[in-house]
């Protein structure tokens, strides 16, 4: 029996949705089967907490007296460089810039202690933020320094708009080398010393909706724990890459790009993060609402970790050299005990995105729509899926002066 | 009764050269295990020590670092959790030496158990949202 979200819509505004986590359909559809699940559950809920780190904010500080342009000039945030390449007042701070005064990793491994990630936490805090800033000066716009305390309710628009999140599967990073190393997926301890790996699995938004079917851009979801859009298939949105019999690919492949109105979001839910000698980043929330449509998509939404693999690379040398070589594959359910064989050795998992935020968000938004608070929303278009032909792109160096 | 504790050590400057800590092993027959030592810009001793012995001895013991001038705190108050912080990823779970940090498997809640804590500070960088802190 088929629904059309029209339908779930209704029964969500009379309070008579049901609603579960994509943890809990997975003892339904056991229980009663597929097509039971279908015709009794109305919604899906899922949900990630995870650093990512192409996220940031575009923001309208409001003209000053006399005119600034600061567009084309340079920006800062608490001392974090802003990106000022757009109209005079608009700015855009990302997630992993770092003060100029920053030593980086001349200090190996740098702690990267504060960046774009933490300012765009602390203005969702409602914190005061010091803008400083230098322009050229205009005929129209001719004011050439600017200090002062900007707060995210006093400014006209702060818009999270993350271009690449929630990716379908990531990898396991594990270290071959004889010494420690830092990455994006947190130190790695030398001769197989740990495995990290990030994603929430079961609840995770793309490994429910594998091909997607149900989600696009329009869908409405929780970001950063107020609302927001997918906006737009995520860079590197790679639906090419290879699946399982269930649909759930093997490796990185399906991403979103995100939007919404950072003044209604959570500074909780958008926490500024620190990879040692990495750099800054943010971990952001992103819940996604699967409407169950038919027996299909229930029986997507019951993915168990045991059911999804991701592939196990070395991040000492394989990974920086960009190299195809993987050193096997590994199942969630596996990770997630906590350890792992990897060339005949016992190797300890850890995760860096966190289990417990997931079922978290996946609830806050089963609690959001049982009480009829938020309704779903029908597609703008699809997200390009496997036929689209889209495929990740390295880039080949064409040398200059070659 | 055999005890084992972790302390923390903070010799004044007046105390640095001295051989407190022989004395403590020797007058008081207690194991120990240096677990962190250093000496600061201010020229005020650090030591982290884990000591084992007889209850009456371990007392005796800490007595003596007293009466010499020692300050003496218990370890698992340099070492905390920002419980507002932290998100429960784990990332420190694979970092600690020592095992403080424990997954419960079926929430996979992160419970931070500061008796195992030895105060390396291993964590406290490698904590992406930087909630471990320490307090020396």
């Amino acid at each position: 029996m088929a629904k059309t979200i029209a339908e779930i819509n209704d029964r969500i505004s009379k309070g008579q949705a049901v609603v579960v986590t994509a943890e809990e359909i997975i003892d339904i559809v056991t229980e009663k089967g597929a097509e039971e699940a279908a015709r009794e559950v109305d919604v899906v809920t899922t949900g990630t907490f995870g650093p990512m780190c192409s996220s940031g904010a575009f923001l309208n500080v409001g003209h000053t007296k006399p005119r600034i342009k600061l567009g084309g000039g340079e920006v800062y945030l608490n001392d974090v460089p802003a990106y000022t390449g757009i109209a005079a007042v608009d700015l855009f701070i990302g997630a992993t810039a770092v003060p100029d005064d920053d030593p980086r990793n001349k200090a190996y491994p740098g702690d990267f202690n504060y960046g774009g990630g933490h300012v765009i936490e602390e203005l969702v805090a409602g914190n005061d933020i010091r803008l400083t800033a230098r322009a050229y000066g205009t005929d129209c716009y001719p004011r050439r320094r600017l200090e002062t305390w900007i707060n995210i309710a006093d400014i006209n628009e702060a818009t999270l708009f993350n271009i690449r999140n929630a990716y379908q599967n990531y990898n396991v990073a594990v270290n071959l080398s004889d010494r420690t190393i830092y990455t994006y997926m947190g130190v790695l301890k030398p001769h197989l010393g740990n495995a990290n790996y990030s994603t929430s699995g079961q609840l995770s938004p793309l490994f429910n909706d594998p091909l997607y079917k149900t989600l696009g851009i329009g869908t409405k979801i929780l970001l950063g724990g107020g609302i927001g859009y997918i906006a737009w298939h995520g860079t590197q949105h790679n639906p090419a890459a290879p699946r399982l019999d269930n649909d759930v690919p093997r490796r990185p492949a399906g991403t979103l790009a995100v939007i919404g109105d950072l003044k209604q979001m959570k500074p909780e839910w958008l926490r500024g993060t620190s990879m040692l000698g990495y750099g800054t980043t943010i971990t952001v929330c992103i819940g996604v609402p699967i409407p169950i449509l038919n027996e299909e998509i229930v029986r997507y939404t019951a993915v168990r970790d045991r059911d999804i693999v991701a592939a196990i690379v070395d991040y000492s040398d394989v990974y920086p050299q960009g190299k195809p070589d993987v050193l096997g594959e590994i199942d969630y359910a596996s990770l997630k005990s906590g350890q792992i064989t990897v060339q005949g050795q016992e190797v300890p998992t850890a995760s860096l995105s966190s289990y417990p935020k997931a079922v978290e968000i996946a609830n806050l938004l089963k609690k959001w729509i049982k009480a009829g608070e938020f309704l779903l929303t029908e597609p703008v278009a699809p997200l390009p899926g496997v036929e689209s032909g889209i495929r990740f792109k390295n880039l080949e160096d064409r040398p200059i002066n070659g | 009764m055999p005890v084992s504790r972790r302390i923390v050590l903070h010799f004044p400057r007046r105390l640095v050269d001295r051989p407190i800590v022989y004395r403590l092993i020797k007058d008081y027959d207690l194991e120990f295990n240096i677990l962190k030592a250093s000496v600061t810009p201010e020229e005020e001793g650090l030591m982290v020590l884990e000591l084992k012995g007889d209850q009456k001895d371990y007392d005796q013991g800490i007595n003596y670092l007293n009466e010499a001038g020692v300050q003496i705190q218990a370890l698992s108050q340099n070492v905390t959790r920002n419980e507002i912080r932290c998100t429960h990823c784990g990332a420190c779970i694979t970092i600690c030496p020592t095992a403080a940090f424990e997954l419960d498997k079926k929430t996979r809640v992160v419970a931070f158990d500061n008796d195992k804590c030895i105060a390396c500070g291993l964590c406290i960088k490698s904590c992406p949202p930087r909630a471990m802190e320490l307090h020396f």
